[in-house]
């Protein structure tokens, strides 16, 4: 069936809410308005308001309340209406939600899914457009995804709710509605964890997530270049292998990301390429992001982040190096 | 057009005064001797913990610890009035109310020797972690109790805060969900009187915190927190009105005879006087009053008791100290699985020996 991501989330969540009562989803506006995407859109019709549950406006209340409910054994999945609110609970997320586990020695943990939107290019006002995944995936204890199709977006959301661990689940809102996919109707899952390579290449190794795949595959298809792209899904834990066996076999390694350059995603990739594959480069490794400035009004958002023009520069400064 | 649209009050409960006399209009009808003797057996049984503690860690054999001396009766009136399914949810100070509900002993001793094991309750005591970030436990405590509730079990949750806590957003914010969700939870302010260095009156100029269950459209009581029955039976009438009445906040008000915690020095900045005006109020001397004066105890009833405490705890700290902990087990407790870039970290750490 044809679904964009909204879609595709939305019935990821309608399928493990069929198969477990426990999954339980809270936050704002998520009952009756379907949550301000709409991708709660018509559960709360379904399974009722005990398991659909329009909050008060309190950030990390939502968190330390599903928090509260996974350790009594329901599997919440909290929705932040955007990553730029989300700080509120991040106390929460990391003072508790990452370390539960850890601190019980596994006799209590927090099996949780914390969905919210992220990233901009969609003319939103600047705490609407944030890219935040460095922030959840430092220091260890939260599991941290961002699909960039539809496809992966409900496999890897049916994974995160078979699963027994906190995970923050960050939705490109560009993508949520920019196209279609083909997408079973029937659960299956994305495994979490596992880079995925998109397009298969000799001469270069490009490894992006979330907004910037779309880009950059639109790109390399435009110029003909040979290039692997490995989008990375899951972004803590890293799939370390994926990446550096590519590398191994192009020479050439190019990050994209929407999320700002310096202390990213990109410099943890590259870091990780210089201590195991310095020596099968034949070029130093490029990082393709956005600005080191806070997110700006959209008047610059087109300069700010990364766009087409951007990452093929990037691309023939790499392969003439 | 002017009209008064709410209407609050708080009211005050003791039941056993500092004389150890009882207002027996108020006295609980589910209360009987026995049980006022194991009230005061768990209340002795904390603070003889709490030395202990306090004197370990002085050896260097524990790390920091918040002792709760001065606030037994509020923990253990709680713990008694909780029953067996219920759950608690405490901050850092509450090793009464876990002793007391069952809690094993040497697991204090072993997270004080600094393993996290000591941490993990064993099935069927009923209680989250030891939460450190001040506050931060309270909209755990609504999650839990909506998780009760979802599932349809006869059981409340019984969460404990400061009153610095009650400063706190996350306090806030859990006191109005609890209300907006209709949860079981019982709250309760253990308020004595500190928060580290700043006393109860730099908190807050409301009257009462108490009266911070107004905000949240939920039930405000304000107890004694130093006379066990009292504490006792607001709890439990609280608990008993969850499905009727809603959420409940208690503010015990008690008294933190000692240090914030070992790394704390209180001489810098509380005068001893108030201290020792608080000498008379003693938790548990008023109920060694109250029950020496019905002929229920006796000199040679303590001395055995003492005994017996001692000889529990010390056995206590030997198992603890036979506990040998394996570093191995960090890798193996932060997912549900080992993820390969930290099976990774841990080879390398065991390949080179680091941990030895």
């Amino acid at each position: 069936m044809q679904m964009n991501m909204v879609s595709a989330l939305n019935n990821a969540l309608d399928l493990a809410m069929q198969e477990n009562e426990d999954v339980v989803l809270l936050g704002e506006d998520v009952g009756e308005d379907g949550g301000v995407f709409r991708v709660t859109d018509g559960l709360i019709k379904k399974y009722g308001e005990n398991r659909v549950i329009d909050t008060p406006l309190a950030e990390s209340g939502i968190i330390g309340t599903a928090i509260g409910m996974a350790l009594g054994g329901l599997h919440p999945v909290p929705e932040i209406q955007f990553a730029g609110f989300m700080y509120l609970g991040y106390s929460q997320l990391i003072n508790h939600a990452a370390r539960y586990r850890e601190r019980t020695r596994s006799g209590l943990s927090v099996p949780m899914v914390v969905r919210t939107p992220v990233g901009g290019g969609i003319r939103a006002l600047e705490h609407h457009s944030e890219s935040p995944e460095v922030l959840y995936s430092y220091g260890g204890g939260l599991i941290v995804v961002e699909p960039s199709n539809p496809y992966d977006a409900k496999g890897l959301m049916m994974k995160a709710l078979h699963l027994k661990d906190p995970v923050i689940f960050l939705e490109p809102t560009k993508l949520y509605r920019l196209f279609k996919q083909d997408v079973p109707e029937e659960s299956y899952e994305v495994d979490i964890g596992k880079a995925n390579i998109i397009r298969a290449g000799e001469d270069l190794t490009i490894i992006t997530y979330g907004t910037m795949v779309p880009i950059v595959n639109d790109v390399v298809s435009q110029k003909h270049v040979d290039a692997e792209i490995i989008d990375l899904r899951t972004i803590n834990p890293l799939d370390e292998k994926t990446i550096l066996d590519s590398v191994k076999k192009t020479g050439k390694a190019m990050i994209v990301h929407e999320a700002s350059l310096s202390f990213g995603v990109g410099a943890e990739i590259a870091a990780r390429i210089s201590e195991k594959a310095l020596y099968e480069l034949d070029a130093p490794i490029i990082r393709v992001a956005s600005l080191d400035l806070p997110y700006p009004f959209p008047a610059y958002e087109n300069y700010y982040m990364p766009n087409a023009k951007k990452v093929g520069a990037a691309i023939d400064r790499l392969l003439t190096m | 057009m002017l009209q008064k649209v709410f209407d609050g009050e708080i009211e005050y409960l003791q039941v056993l005064d500092e004389n150890g006399k009882v207002d027996a209009a108020l006295f609980p009808n589910d209360l009987d001797d026995n049980k006022i003797i194991e009230m005061y057996k768990y209340m002795c049984l904390a603070r003889a913990f709490d030395a202990k503690m306090l004197s370990l860690q002085r050896q260097g054999r524990v790390i920091t610890y918040a002792p709760l001396i001065g606030e037994e009766a509020t923990q253990i009136g709680a713990a008694l009035a909780m029953r067996k399914d219920d759950y608690l949810v405490p901050n850092f100070r509450q090793h009464g109310v876990f002793i007391a509900r069952g809690f094993p002993i040497e697991n204090f001793f072993i997270a004080g020797r600094g393993y996290e094991d000591g941490l993990k309750a064993p099935p069927g005591t009923n209680s989250l972690a030891v939460a450190v970030p001040v506050g931060s436990q309270m909209p755990h405590s609504v999650g839990l109790a909506y998780a009760l509730k979802y599932k349809k079990k006869d059981a409340a949750v019984v969460a404990f805060v400061g009153d610095g806590g009650t400063s706190e957003g996350d306090f806030y914010e859990a006191t109005n969900f609890s209300g907006e969700l209709k949860v079981p939870l019982v709250m309760i302010i253990e308020n004595n009187q500190w928060a580290i260095s700043v006393p109860r009156s730099k908190q807050s100029i409301a009257k009462t915190l108490a009266q911070k269950a107004f905000a949240a459209g939920i039930r405000g009581l304000q107890v004694d927190g130093n006379d066990v029955i009292a504490v006792y039976k607001a709890v439990s009438e609280g608990i008993k009105s969850l499905a009727t009445d809603g959420p409940i906040l208690i503010e015990c008000i008690t008294y933190r005879m000692s240090i914030h915690t070992t790394a704390d020095d209180p001489t810098k900045y509380r005068d001893q006087k108030d201290v020792d005006a608080w000498k008379p109020k003693d938790p548990i001397l008023r109920v060694k009053t109250y029950l020496s004066a019905k002929g229920l105890w006796n000199d040679e009833l303590e001395k055995q008791m003492t005994e017996e405490q001692a000889k529990k705890i010390n056995d206590s700290v030997a198992e603890a100290e036979a506990f040998k902990g394996d570093p191995k087990s960090m890798f193996d407790n932060l997912y549900s699985f080992v993820p390969d870039i930290l099976k990774d970290e841990e080879n390398e750490a065991v390949d080179a020996n680091f941990w030895q």
